[in-house]
């Protein structure tokens, strides 16, 4: 297939065109404005709807919408606008709406800088948004793998019926590279999907209690409640088995590099360096970053490693949270961090990957 | 015998409304489900509740509902309307909801002029969290947050939401109504149906304010509620249509 | 094999435009990896502007690198922040119009140009970059220049009146790129 060169945030409204998404909402924030801006020359080519919403707020609220009636939706943002959908990604994934957003995430807290970061980590796997709901979150570190993310993303959000989170940061999102877009579904595929949801989605039902859509983002009665709460706990648990992730020369490796999105890539390129240099280094990249890789944690061989190295662009580290209960004290874990929007060198990772191999 | 009333089909036959006694909800709802049995459109009917006691009716009544997250209703109905054009959709939203929390995504899908159809409960206080004050609420009248009544010097004046709605360009049809007396009654369920078939027909944005009473929160028994609504409400909200294009 | 570039200058100079038409073009070209990567600031206008390119024949790892194999300076800030960057035996691209400091690094090949003279001479100043390009591939025959051309006239296809100003303004660079080898 031919390969035509594309920004990340484009890719990522292209792919969900391709995938049969008809709506977008979404507010202007830097650094994902192109994917508002795509979509609002895009979609009106394939029979979509493009709304620029009056805040992060309403955008998440028409998507609730129109991902009620049936139609694949999407929304975008980056860190602080994340946090103002919070409030309907919470109502989505208790009313178990199937719905795709991206986060282009930036430094923070607070208005940050507008410059990449990976400071969102815990709210993206750990709470986004009020009740405890879970979400799968994948973290693309190509263009490519963005766009086969973002494919795939909407497929899992109907099979589920919860929403899924994009988790980019401003490099991934504003850099360009050369990709393979996926087939484009046709206008009969994108009916059927919708006309498969018709059962439980707002376009209107015959004159009997029961068949009317109700789309409840709780509920009055506390049985029901817990009853749902036992459901969505087993069906978050059910996830873990489809946790992915990349290693990369885990076998013999006494350093492992270890991150995800655009961090984990420059350290996937740092270990071919070490490796030249005599020094058995490995790597393992999160792919999702909920459900978390776990497993890919137990083949570290354990005998021979020295050392962890988390790799963050985020300052205090957050992902090495998760990378400590995968490693479970059977190895010492350090971190090599950026932030304020500073992005990561491959000297930095290089440097602490080596300072561990020095140590005794 | 010949049958010559019966409840409107749209609410559920073995269902009780959860609305306290003298609520004019109840009304509104009844006057809903008929417009929509006599339009005949319950089959293509949806509805986006508000938060607080509006979502009390989501139990009860036949069409097909979803509860918006607090004050976002005309956002989620203008993203349900968008992708289903064939869908009557219309909110259903209290004054706390429409006219504080939600008053962006008010004025924004009226600005947008979504054919959308907006029921907008207007009683000058939330209900379901306990009497506390709303924009609506009267200057001078007591909330439970306004424990010594409403001052402007502090809370400003109360907002009238027809009237904000009437500096934008594209609302087709704002109007105000009460439930306080049987014409009046009569007169929001014809602003109901003309409401609704604006949408049929692609009008756009259409907006019915009624004006109605919170006899528990008010603290008054239903029938000084009337007295109240004629003698204090309406001086505020004057009832009549503030544009009908 | 992998070549690290970074372009910078002011922001209107055209910048990113540069850095693009080189990525789109090996892009169709080859099947090597390209990424290209923009830094961006607050500022819609002026301000510095620059970007990053990277062509490898294996996977990329940062997109953008911190040591340049070849560096394209549009402006004076330009350089003094950027020059540090380049490593020995890089090759260094000069806007020599405005950018007028002594380069006193002897490690490095510098090739001047006085792009924006030349843009001025050519009737627009816009196309400052597209010479500076042509300066770049005549030099580095990174890419072939037909292929570039190519991409240009692609992207410039709904302004097709501009593409004689183009044709020329590239191939002007083209020429003093090679006769500096």
């Amino acid at each position: 297939m031919a390969r035509v060169f594309m920004k990340g945030t484009e890719a990522i409204a292209e792919a969900a065109v391709r995938t049969g998404c008809r709506f977008f909402a979404g507010y202007p924030i830097t650094p994902q404005n192109e994917i508002p801006e795509y979509f609002s020359r895009r979609l009106p080519e394939v029979g979509g709807v493009f709304v620029q919403g009056e805040s992060e707020v309403a955008s998440v609220s028409m998507v609730y919408g129109a991902a009620s009636g049936g139609t694949r939706s999407m929304t975008s943002s980056s860190s602080p606008g994340i946090s103002l959908k919070s409030e309907g990604i919470s109502y989505c994934a208790a009313a178990r709406i199937p719905m795709v957003y991206v986060n282009v995430s930036r430094g923070g807290p607070g208005v940050g800088s507008i410059q990449p970061a990976q400071m969102d980590y815990l709210q993206a796997t750990k709470a986004s948004g009020n009740g405890g709901f879970r979400m799968r979150v994948f973290a693309p570190a190509s263009v490519q793998e963005a766009v086969d993310m973002t494919y795939k993303a909407f497929d899992v959000a109907d099979q589920y019926r919860r929403p899924v989170l994009i988790l980019i940061d401003g490099v991934v999102g504003t850099m360009m590279e050369p990709v393979e877009l996926p087939p484009m579904k046709s206008d009969e595929e994108v009916a059927a999907m919708k006309e498969a949801k018709k059962a439980w989605t707002l376009t209107g039902h015959k004159l009997d209690y029961a068949h009317r859509a109700w789309i409840q983002p709780g509920n009055w009665s506390t049985k029901v409640m817990q009853s749902d709460s036992e459901e969505d706990a087993a069906l978050y648990k059910s996830w873990q088995k489809e946790a992915e992730a990349e290693e990369f020369m885990l076998d013999d490796a006494e350093v492992v590099l270890t991150g995800y999105g655009i961090s984990a890539r420059i350290g996937k390129s740092a270990v071919k360096i070490l490796r030249a240099e005599g020094i058995k280094a490995g790597l393992i990249r999160a792919k999702t970053v909920y459900p978390f890789p776990y497993e890919a944690y137990d083949h570290i061989n354990y005998k021979k490693v020295k050392g962890i190295l988390d790799i963050e662009m985020s300052i205090p580290a957050l992902f090495v949270e998760d990378v400590q209960v995968a490693v479970k004290d059977r190895a010492p874990i350090s971190t090599c961090l950026c932030s304020g929007g500073n992005i990561m060198t491959r000297e930095a990772v290089l440097t602490a990957a080596r300072k561990i191999m020095e140590a005794k | 015998m010949e049958l010559i009333y019966s409840r409107t089909k749209t609410i559920q036959e073995d269902k009780v409304s959860g609305f306290c006694p003298g609520c004019m909800h109840g009304t509104v709802m009844k006057l809903i489900g008929e417009v929509i049995d006599e339009l005949g459109i319950i089959e293509k009917t949806a509805c986006v509740l508000g938060i607080g006691c509006c979502g009390l009716q989501m139990d009860y009544m036949a069409y097909d509902n979803a509860t918006a997250p607090h004050g976002r209703a005309c956002a989620v109905a203008t993203g349900l309307k968008r992708t289903n054009p064939d869908t009557l959709v219309f909110t259903y939203q209290g004054d706390g909801d429409l006219a504080s929390i939600g008053l962006a995504e008010t004025m924004s899908a009226a600005n947008r002029g979504e054919n959308i159809t907006v029921i907008f409960i207007n009683n000058g206080i939330y209900g379901m969290t306990g009497g506390q004050m709303a924009p609506t609420t009267l200057v001078g009248m007591k909330a439970s947050t306004a424990p010594f009544g409403r001052n402007a010097k502090d809370h400003g004046y109360p907002m009238h939401m027809c009237e904000i709605l009437n500096q934008l360009t594209a609302p087709a049809y704002l109007v105000r109504t009460s439930c306080n007396n049987p014409q009046n009654v009569m007169k929001t369920k014809n602003a109901i149906k003309k409401a609704f078939k604006n949408q049929l027909e692609g009008k756009g944005f259409s907006m019915v304010e009624i004006v109605t009473s919170c006899p528990t929160n008010w603290g008054l028994d239903p029938l000084k509620c009337l007295d109240y609504i004629e003698e204090k409400m309406l001086p505020e909200y004057p009832l009549g249509v503030i544009r009908d294009r | 094999m992998e070549t690290n570039l970074c372009v910078a200058g002011f922001g209107g100079q055209g910048v990113m435009t540069l850095g693009k038409f080189l990525a789109d073009a090996t892009c169709n070209s080859t099947d090597k990896n390209i990424t290209f990567f923009p830094s961006y600031g607050a500022e819609q206008r002026g301000g510095t502007a620059n970007c990053f390119v990277v062509i490898s024949d294996d996977e990329i790892g940062a997109p953008l690198g911190d040591v340049m194999d070849d560096l394209i300076v549009l402006n004076g800030p330009s350089l003094k922040k950027f020059l540090p960057t380049l490593k020995k035996g890089g090759n260094l691209f000069i806007n020599s119009s405005i950018v007028t400091d002594e380069i006193t690094r002897t490690d490095i090949k510098v090739v001047k140009a006085p792009v924006t003279e030349l843009a001025l001479e050519m009737g627009n100043a816009k196309v400052l970059n597209v010479i500076m390009l042509g300066v770049y591939v005549g030099y580095t025959e990174v890419i072939d220049p037909a292929v570039v051309w190519a991409t240009i006239e692609h992207k410039l296809a709904s302004k097709a009146k501009l593409l004689p100003l183009n044709k020329a303004a590239f191939e002007k660079g083209l020429e003093i790129g090679r006769s500096q080898k």
